[in-house]
């Protein structure tokens, strides 16, 4: 069990009568990244925020099976969702940004966390956006809006702000799909930075960026997973007749 | 032919604008005039009691006593722009927080309920006739006050809460209308820190969200400080500074509403009355200027 960050078991995930995500398991290991693939609607991203618990701020939806980090079933009704959220990070597509400056972005996190030092805050701030890149362009201005910078620079303050509540797991849904390229190069130049501490989870309608980042793929369809691999082998010699056709496009 | 048409075709269409151009013209011409006429004539009539009568703008503006009719005439309306500004504030003070976390209940916590029943009937609030709320406060709320706090009962505390509740409705509506437009993945993110609904509420949603709610508030502000009859209902009219919360006092509006219809057209008692209405108007220009200047901050 040591060896994964997350596991899923027999997880499925219902809104209402329908049941978006079909019985998966899947274990996602330390220190790798995961690529879920899969054309729209076929569950990867309620799956995926189904980690978090961040379904359960959805009416109606409903999440059955488990979930384990190390010895502990998160999806429990029991479990702290507050302290589970500071173990799990999450970036979204879109950038979201607070309507507050740059240093307050990352300091809201772990002040709620109990951090009230400032020097430990500033501290914090500092590793945070050295490590999602963003340090040497807006060390000047840490006060400044965190509206004021660029798409991309958003994304990666939002990854700092992830990052800074000192999580191990960071799921991504879409981080790069509204950004342009060189931003999306300098995101996954980023994520390939951060495996080396983080057990990484990302969901992606980008094909090559599966295959330029990730080390597991695993393919989702209809609410099921058809197949979960090395990401080598699912683009060169998939097992199943469904993850070739999309791979190759003749669907999705 | 192909030149011809060129020439003719365009000309339906220049007609249609040129229509559409002088109709929104004039529109807008009746408009200004209708404004800029009403403030010269308040202006001209609110002037006169500095420039004909001779009362200087200060003892106006700092004036204790007032008694425009008496001998010697006395031009003091410092009571009054104290009671209208007490009471407004106040208002807004009770209105805004009740209006923001209205508004917070019928977006964030109930939203089904909230926009179907409250919202209405929250906006219903608005509709309900001055004279009504002034009658209610008088039959209700000053009795109650009566009952509890030395004094008659009428007064600023009276006057501002039967403000706060006409109020309500812009600000709750104001404020609805600002949490509903917030974009949906600032209150995931914060979630996904680990925050709690309260502490996602108070500490993201609250500040993104202030400069529309304090439009919102402002804009109450403006509504309470132009509101005449409810408050001349429950406010007394006693032309003087009041020592407590629960005594007799007056506002700009009431003191107007109530000596307009006694006075004779130009004489100095009239024209006091007219300055009233000007530092009124001038006031209410500032509140324009201040919801204009918050709007601009919150595009930002």
């Amino acid at each position: 069990m040591q060896q994964y960050g997350l596991s899923a078991k027999d997880l499925s995930v219902y809104y209402g009568p329908k049941q978006a995500v079909k019985n998966v398991s899947l274990d996602f290991a330390n220190k790798q990244v995961t690529a879920l693939i899969g054309p729209s609607g076929c569950g990867k991203s309620t799956f995926l925020r189904s980690l978090n618990r961040m379904n359960d701020l959805i009416d109606g939806a409903k999440v059955t099976g488990e979930i384990w980090i190390g010895e502990e079933n998160i999806n429990h009704p029991k479990t702290d969702v507050v302290s589970l959220r500071q173990r799990i990070g999450m970036v979204w597509q879109r950038p979201n940004p607070f309507h507050k400056s740059i240093y307050e972005n990352i300091a809201f996190g772990p002040r709620y966390h109990g951090v009230k030092n400032k020097k430990q805050l500033d501290e914090i701030v500092e590793q945070s956006l050295r490590k999602a890149a963003l340090w040497e362009e807006t060390k000047d201005r840490l006060h400044k809006s965190g509206l004021s910078l660029s798409g991309g620079q958003q994304q990666r303050l939002c990854i700092a702000r992830s990052i800074a509540v000192k999580p191990s797991i960071i799921l991504m849904d879409e981080p790069a799909s509204a950004l342009d390229p060189v931003s999306t190069a300098k995101i996954e130049e980023l994520i390939t930075e951060l495996k080396q501490e983080y057990c990484i989870i990302i969901v992606t309608h980008n094909m090559h960026q599966a295959a330029r980042i990730s080390e597991k793929t695993a393919f989702f369809l209809m609410g099921d997973l058809i197949e979960y691999d090395e990401t080598d082998k699912m683009f060169t010699d998939p097992e199943k007749k469904e993850t070739s056709d999309y791979i190759s496009g003749r669907f999705g | 032919m192909a030149q011809s048409t060129k020439v003719q075709q365009p000309k339906p269409h220049i007609a249609e604008e040129w229509v559409g151009r002088v109709y929104t013209g004039i529109c807008i011409f009746i408009l200004i005039v209708a404004i800029f006429s009403m403030v010269y004539f308040v202006a001209s009539r609110g002037l006169r009691t500095f420039i004909g009568d001779g009362v200087n703008p200060l003892e106006l503006l700092t004036g204790l006593k007032w008694n425009p009719g008496g001998e010697p005439a006395l031009f003091g309306a410092l009571p009054f722009i104290f009671g209208s500004f007490s009471t407004s504030i106040l208002a807004a003070l009770i209105a805004g927080p009740l209006g923001f976390c209205a508004a917070v209940f019928m977006v964030e916590i109930m939203p089904g309920f909230g926009r179907k029943f409250l919202q209405p009937v929250i906006e219903l609030l608005a509709g309900i006739p001055s004279v009504v709320y002034g009658f209610v406060g008088l039959s209700v709320i000053v009795p109650l006050f009566r009952d509890i706090f030395p004094g008659q009962g009428i007064g600023i505390a009276a006057g501002a809460l039967v403000l706060s509740v006409m109020i309500l409705p812009t600000i709750t509506t104001i404020a609805t209308d600002a949490l509903a437009a917030l974009p949906s993945g600032l209150k995931e993110g914060s979630y996904a820190l680990g925050a709690t609904r309260w502490q996602t509420i108070y500490r993201i949603v609250l500040p993104t969200m202030l400069p529309a709610l304090l439009t919102g508030i402002v804009l109450g502000i403006a509504r309470a400080f132009g509101e005449a009859l409810a408050v001349q209902m429950v406010i007394g009219n006693a032309p003087h500074i009041p020592r407590s919360l629960f005594e007799s006092t007056s506002t700009l509006t009431s003191a107007i509403t109530q000596s307009m219809g006694n006075t004779v057209m130009g004489s100095a008692h009239n024209n006091a009355l007219w300055s009233l209405a000007l530092i009124l108007m001038l006031m209410t220009f500032v509140f324009v200027f201040i919801v204009r200047w918050l709007e601009g901050r919150s595009k930002i």
